[in-house]
């Protein structure tokens, strides 16, 4: 086997991630049922969904720390351990994983000796941003500063992949800024990127695709804008009283989806005017509202078998 | 296969000093540990020790004092090697070891160092309770003494196996509050503390697993002789915990 020393990308056609019919459960629970995903290099791609829709999963599995029941997963085509040996995925967890008796310092210093050559500590340092803080204490760090801990341990190795797992998860505001910020200085160097998230403007402000995850399936995958359409429409709901015809409210123009939850009635409408209209002139309904599709929602609706699955396949 | 990209990192081999170090100075930072191991065994020997009839009576080769001093350093030994184990649990609770498994660090160089540390402190603990006891009226056969000393730091190596056990076994925080006083009980069970003449104590004590560690380590200094008993019962425990620190450690390193 011949070998040459690649430093910026991959052999050429080898996808950074290749996710193939994954399937895992959990006891009765299917927390991943059936995934395909391909990602190539130095794509920036959110992983979003609701809680329990198999990301974490997922991301146990492509970094080996999880068995799949079934399919295969290729980093780099490499198996996920070798991958992680070779230092070329790494990976910022949601939380714990540091020791909180050790300076900041120590624990990349630590961490790098886990490695044959990495970044200097001080060069990962500055690009987290916490070169200011490198003598204090883990345990003595900001939830914002632990977590840019963990990405300078991620970088140390200069991966071709990082792979975050809900990176911000309870950051204050600022917190969040300031990791996404290097987040995002790192990212214009070429890295392969794909995070998980719940929160749809994180995905839409950082991420070139998005792919949606619900109930351990890809739901949608497309651009941040085709995936945000999907959430574009809004919902009508109204009280009613006596007999409601269904079929009638189905018929409006923009009409997706009509659930009857016992006395008030869930429309779910890229037309709302039409809808409201219809419920205050044709019908005896009352407290009308209508109110904007939240993400939940589009899961929701993506889930059932109303409608087809609208984002391209990329 | 044409051309494959070699990574420019990847797992390093052999010892890791680096990590040894850090280690080293993580347990130095941690005062209740400096405490237990190196501040409370030579204090229960200068309490219970240095009373003047010991100083005269004779055990063999040394003076009661020289038998209460390598106790107490066997069982300061026992302490530090335990809690070195057992340090696991702490790591395994906050999502070390799960981080470490990001990592091309091999499990086994993260259990060698572990228990390197464990025998660091351990040695720690015999000198610390030695200097002490040569300088409070310990009086004998010094080379028999010193054989004594390094039997107790060798055969702590037991415990840094049963602190790993546990410390993999229990998912505990803090694991040495409940080690500590089964440490405490074993002790005194397995006849650390004062001997156990013939009742049924004696007999309930040979299966205790410091009754071994604590004949052999004191041979030198007496003229008791090691029965065979004791060298079954270390060998036996021994076994116990090197089989359920290995069969645990497993477990967790395990895909799931």
């Amino acid at each position: 086997m011949t070998t040459t020393t690649v430093l910026d990308t991959p052999a050429t056609g080898t996808l950074a991630l290749d996710l193939r019919g994954l399937r895992k459960s959990f006891g009765t629970v299917r927390a991943v049922d059936g995934l395909d995903l391909a990602v190539r290099p130095g794509e920036v791609v959110a992983f979003l969904g609701p809680n329990g829709a198999g990301k974490t999963t997922t991301i146990d599995m492509l970094l080996g720390l999880a068995e799949p029941d079934e399919g295969t997963v290729q980093v780099l085509g490499l198996e996920p351990s070798a991958a992680i040996a070779a230092g070329r995925v790494s990976a910022v967890m949601q939380s714990g994983g540091l020791l909180k008796d050790l300076t900041v310092a120590e624990t990349i210093e630590l961490t790098a000796s886990f490695f044959r050559g990495t970044r200097s500590p001080q060069e990962v340092m500055e690009r987290a941003g916490i070169a200011d803080i490198a003598d204090r204490r883990v345990g003595k760090c900001s939830g914002g500063q632990q977590q840019r801990l963990r990405f300078a341990l991620a970088l140390l190795p200069d991966p071709d992949v990082i792979v975050l797992d809900e990176p911000t998860t309870g950051m204050d505001v600022e917190g969040r800024r300031d990791f996404w910020n290097a987040l995002r200085a790192d990212a214009a160097r070429g890295r392969t990127i794909i995070f998980a998230t719940h929160y749809l403007e994180e995905a839409d402000a950082y991420a070139d695709r998005i792919v949606l995850v619900s109930h351990g399936r890809i739901v949608a995958d497309g651009s941040a804008a085709q995936v945000k359409s999907l959430t574009a429409g809004r919902v009508v709901s109204a009280s009613f009283e006596g007999p409601l015809d269904e079929a009638a409210l189905r018929a409006l123009p923009g009409v997706q989806d009509v659930e009857v939850r016992r006395e008030r009635v869930l429309i779910r409408t890229t037309n709302s005017d039409a809808v409201a209209r219809h419920l205050l002139t044709a019908t005896d309904a009352t407290d009308l509202e209508i109110a904007a599709r939240g993400l939940e929602d589009a899961f929701l609706a993506l889930t059932t078998d109303s409608i087809e699955t609208t984002g391209s396949k990329a | 296969m044409t051309a494959v990209a070699v990574p420019v990192t990847g797992a390093r081999r052999g010892p890791n000093l680096t990590y040894l170090t850090i280690e080293l100075r993580r347990l130095l930072r941690n005062r209740r540990t400096i405490i237990f191991t190196l501040v409370m065994p030579p204090v229960f020997f200068l309490l219970f020790g240095t009373v003047d009839s010991y100083k005269t009576e004779s055990v063999g080769h040394a003076n009661v004092t020289a038998w209460i001093m390598i106790s107490m350093a066997l069982y300061g030994a026992l302490l530090a090697t335990t809690s070195g184990g057992a340090s696991v649990s702490v790591e395994r609770a906050q999502g070390w070891t799960r981080q470490l498994r990001l990592t091309p660090l091999r499990p086994a160089t993260y259990v060698a160092t572990k228990v390197a540390v464990a025998m660091v402190l351990g040695l720690g603990a015999v000198v610390v309770t030695a200097a002490v006891g040569m300088v409070s009226g310990v009086t004998g056969d010094t080379s028999r003494i010193l054989a004594s000393l390094l039997l107790a730091w060798l055969g702590s190596s037991v415990f840094a196996a049963f602190g790993l056990f546990m410390g993999y076994l229990l998912p505990s925080e803090n694991v040495m509050q409940i080690l500590g006083p089964v440490l405490a009980l074993l002790s005194f069970a397995g006849g650390l503390f004062m001997p156990l003449g013939d009742g049924v104590f004696a007999t309930i004590a040979q299966f205790v697993p410091t009754y071994g560690l604590a004949e052999i380590v004191r041979a030198p200094i007496t003229d008791d002789g090691v029965s065979v008993w004791a060298i079954v019962n270390v060998v036996t425990w021994g076994i116990v915990f090197v089989v359920g620190a290995a069969w645990r450690f497993r477990r967790d390193t395990a895909r799931v």
